[in-house]
């Protein structure tokens, strides 16, 4: 296990290097001077001098990337250009929207999928399966943006029970902020459950083949007890996977989420930061972001190893 | 069952009740306006973003002047002032009583503080350039100040009413971009940021109250989300609304008013004049000819937007219709390119920014150059890349860009701008212009100066940027035009009956 762990670290440590050299390279090449887009058309060439001196953009770039690194090692992670804040601050903002956005979502799709996928694959063929394998189809083909503009039309404007958008802020309530959350949940969440109830079916029904559940089944063990006790553990394997994957994917989705439900997350702060050349707020986000997935990415591999005890012994890992 | 309809029977009263309550009341003291562009910061006199405009212009800040709704320039915190004789000395008489919001006094000494600080050194100021002509600021008294310039500036006291000319406190400037510190009749409450500004009425305002309690800035950056915001009731008003083919929509809407005015923002196919083939004046005016503006107008922009022939806002009484002059015409066109040498036609790059005007207008365009021979590759640019490439180095063949600064027309007359465009003729005739103070001679001038870039066929001249608003029907008192990139909310008010 420590080998393994020792390992995992390594990798992590490793991944992170690189993206700080990849992120800082790319802005490096990218084209846009941000004094000349804080100053617009008009600005006289001695006041973008200032300005690039005051954001410190005039020294040269082997310096700035190691003041930069210095600084995200002591947990610096500078002072945005445009909004002239800390950008951990700006980030501890937009992470109290967009996590629970998150988590929301996951949990939405989770406690909706798994379910369905267990009655799909136990009723294999039967109308109960068909229903939920056309809805999951349904589900994955419909983009989340379209479906969000949907759930607006129907709640905020013909029924008036939620916002159109926006966040209240956790300041007004936990249920209020939670009610501003529920359709983007909702719209973030649903696809992926439409995927998750599709894995855990076919996983499922895998595992509901092989032979331990037959030695089971032969034991003497109820069906149920065959299900619960012996198959569903095994089946949850690759659903674990695709839920860290969709981590992921779920915190790119909410970028275009929170752009429809103008919810200030992380997503529309990057977006903006990127349009703005926030090249601070760009390089620290895209670290931390990257630091999240690989970090999401570690939990499952260990999760892998609390389910399955195999992987325990370091023979296959 | 019973005890369940009684549960309905119950909320159904309540909720008749609540109606009843909220339509007694008297009509709403309180704002929500939406707003595209979140400002970067707060701060006028740091930026050149329209959105910082948009949000404390008249409201939180003021300047010596200010531009009013119908681009006027009106007293604002110089009461008074008097001009020397020979135009270049002007003395300001300022208000007495004025304070900024943190309880400081305002008086001469801030005047000369806020005017060194932003034609100084180290500054940062967007529209440096307004401060140039000033030798110096002399505080002539508590309440008086004397600007000297270094030549007469015809549009001096106009550029004093921009929002990067707004009155400053040496304390609080170094944190007006995150707490902006004004004198306004509006004060700055918070920013949640990438969500909205929140603004409340300044109850020591020296001048006459303004009759909303708060307003609230809402940032909405998706034409789709700004269209549902309106139509459920979670904004009021729309100023600016970015989506012209939705208006329709929201017409049918019965609690809503649809607004078009006109804005500053002259729409133009900029040219690089310095580049291959449209060097020579008969392309240009090919493509002046080559060009429908009508069908851009209607493609584009759903009909919303005025032709213009020169680069000048329509709604100026110095405005001359140009339009007819290079009315559409594909076969002068296609003459004029053979004889410029090119019966075939050629190629070039049409390099678009992302509005929405620059990429839709951008593939008409295209189709209608296409049709007379000259064919296009369009390249859609991000704004920072369109400022890096096209703005500061000139690699670009073709462009479109609002240019929304008002009264801008002296642009051509340098020649190291992006058009790369040199006229001595133009040249000279800007500054005559600047040494003119008498209002007829002056628009004559600038009659004159429009005539040569049309004649010139400097850039292809499309369309006038209309300003499409839409407010609740109940509400008074925004602008209608936007003569500068403003929301100025100090004449705003709801009518009793507010709250359906």
């Amino acid at each position: 296990m420590s080998v393994f762990l020792a390992k995992r670290i390594t990798t992590l440590v490793l991944t992170l290097w690189l993206t700080t050299v990849v992120i800082f390279i790319v802005l490096e090449i990218l084209p846009g001077d941000p004094a000349a887009v804080m100053l617009g058309m008009n600005a006289e060439p001695e006041t973008l001098a200032a300005l690039r001196a005051e954001l410190g953009l005039d020294r040269p770039a082997m310096v700035r990337y190691f003041s930069w690194v210095q600084g995200l090692l002591h947990g610096d992670l500078g002072i945005s250009h445009t909004y002239d804040v800390p950008v951990s601050e700006l980030i501890r903002e937009r992470v109290a929207i967009s996590l629970p956005l998150t988590l929301f979502a996951i949990v939405l799709s989770t406690v909706i999928s798994i379910p369905l996928g267990i009655i799909a694959a136990t009723r294999q063929n039967k109308p109960a399966d068909l229903f939920v394998m056309g809805f999951s189809q349904l589900g994955i083909a419909i983009p989340n943006f379209w479906f969000a503009l949907l759930l607006i039309m129907f709640f905020s404007i013909t029924l008036r029970w939620v916002p159109a958008g926006g966040f209240v802020g956790w300041e007004a309530g936990f249920f209020p902020a939670m009610g501003s959350l529920i359709l983007p949940a909702v719209a973030l969440g649903l696809p992926q459950a439409a995927i998750l109830a599709r894995v855990t079916r076919s996983s499922l029904l895998e595992v509901l083949q092989e032979d331990f559940i037959r030695s089971a089944r032969a034991k003497g063990a109820t069906e149920r007890r065959a299900l619960w006790r012996h198959a569903l553990r095994n089946a949850l394997i690759p659903v674990v996977t695709i839920m860290g994957l969709q981590f992921s994917v779920l915190l790119a989705g909410a970028i275009i989420i929170e752009n429809v439900f103008y919810l200030p997350g992380l997503g529309r702060l990057i977006f903006q930061a990127i349009s703005q050349r926030d090249l601070t707020v760009v390089k620290n986000m895209v670290v931390v972001l990257a630091a999240t997935v690989v970090f999401i990415n570690f939990i499952v591999d260990i999760l892998y190893v609390v389910i399955d005890p195999r992987l325990r012994g370091g023979d296959h890992g | 069952m019973f005890s369940l309809r009684k549960v309905f029977g119950g909320i159904a009263v309540a909720l008749c009740l609540t109606f009843a309550a909220s339509s007694a009341m008297a009509a709403k003291t309180s704002l929500i306006m939406g707003m595209v562009l979140e400002p970067p910061h707060l701060d006028p006199t740091a930026g050149a973003a329209a959105a910082i405009d948009e949000v404390v212009y008249a409201n939180i800040f003021e300047g010596l002047t200010r531009i009013d709704r119908w681009g006027v320039v009106r007293p604002a915190l110089a009461k008074i002032w008097k001009v020397s004789e020979d135009k270049k000395t002007y003395t300001f008489y300022l208000r007495k009583g004025v304070r900024f919001h943190d309880g400081s006094a305002f008086d001469a000494s801030d005047v000369v503080f806020s005017l060194n600080r932003a034609r100084g050194k180290s500054s940062t100021n967007a529209q440096k350039v307004l401060f140039k002509p000033i030798e110096k600021v002399t505080r002539m008294g508590k309440y008086t100040v004397a600007v000297t310039l270094t030549q007469v500036t015809g549009s001096f006291l106009f550029n004093m009413g921009w929002g990067d000319a707004v009155m400053v406190d040496r304390a609080s400037a170094a944190t007006n971009k995150s707490n902006p510190i004004g004198t306004g009749p509006f004060k700055f409450k918070r920013w949640v940021k990438g969500d909205r500004v929140e603004m409340v009425k300044n109850t020591d305002y020296w001048g006459k109250p303004v009759k909303l309690q708060k307003a609230t800035i809402k940032i909405i950056p998706d034409p789709a989300a700004a269209t549902a915001a309106l139509l459920a009731g979670d904004v009021d008003a729309f100023a600016n609304f970015p989506a012209p083919e939705a208006l329709s929509q929201l017409e049918n809407d019965p609690r809503l008013k649809i607004v078009i005015g006109n804005t500053e923002g002259e729409t133009i196919l900029s040219t690089n004049n310095q580049r291959g083939p449209f060097k020579k004046l008969n392309v240009r005016q090919a493509m002046a000819y080559a060009i429908n503006r009508q069908e851009i107008i209607d493609g584009a922009m759903f009909g919303f937007g005025t032709p213009i022939g020169t680069h000048f806002a329509p709604h100026h009484p110095a405005y001359v219709d140009l339009t007819a002059k290079f009315a559409y015409n594909p076969q002068k066109a296609k003459r004029l390119l053979a004889e410029a040498g090119y019966p075939d036609g050629f190629e070039a790059v049409l390099k678009l920014p992302p509005t929405p005007y620059a990429r839709r207008g951008g593939e008409i365009v295209a189709s209608q150059l296409r049709k007379v021979g000259i064919r296009l590759e369009i390249i859609p640019v991000e704004w920072a890349q369109w400022l890096a490439q096209v703005f500061k180095k000139r690699d670009y063949d073709l462009t479109i860009v609002s240019h929304t600064e008002p009264m801008d027309i002296g642009i051509y007359a340098r020649k190291d701008y992006y058009f790369a465009y040199d006229s001595p003729k133009f040249q000279a005739l800007m500054k005559k212009l600047n040494n003119t103070v008498d209002r007829d001679a002056r628009h004559k001038i600038l009659g004159e100066a429009q005539r040569i870039i049309s004649d010139d066929c400097v850039n292809g001249y499309l369309f006038q940027l209309a300003k499409g608003g839409v407010w609740n029907k109940n509400l008074r008192g925004l602008w209608e035009n936007s003569p500068i990139q403003a929301n100025d909310l100090t004449e705003v008010y709801w009518v009793k009956g507010s709250e359906q």
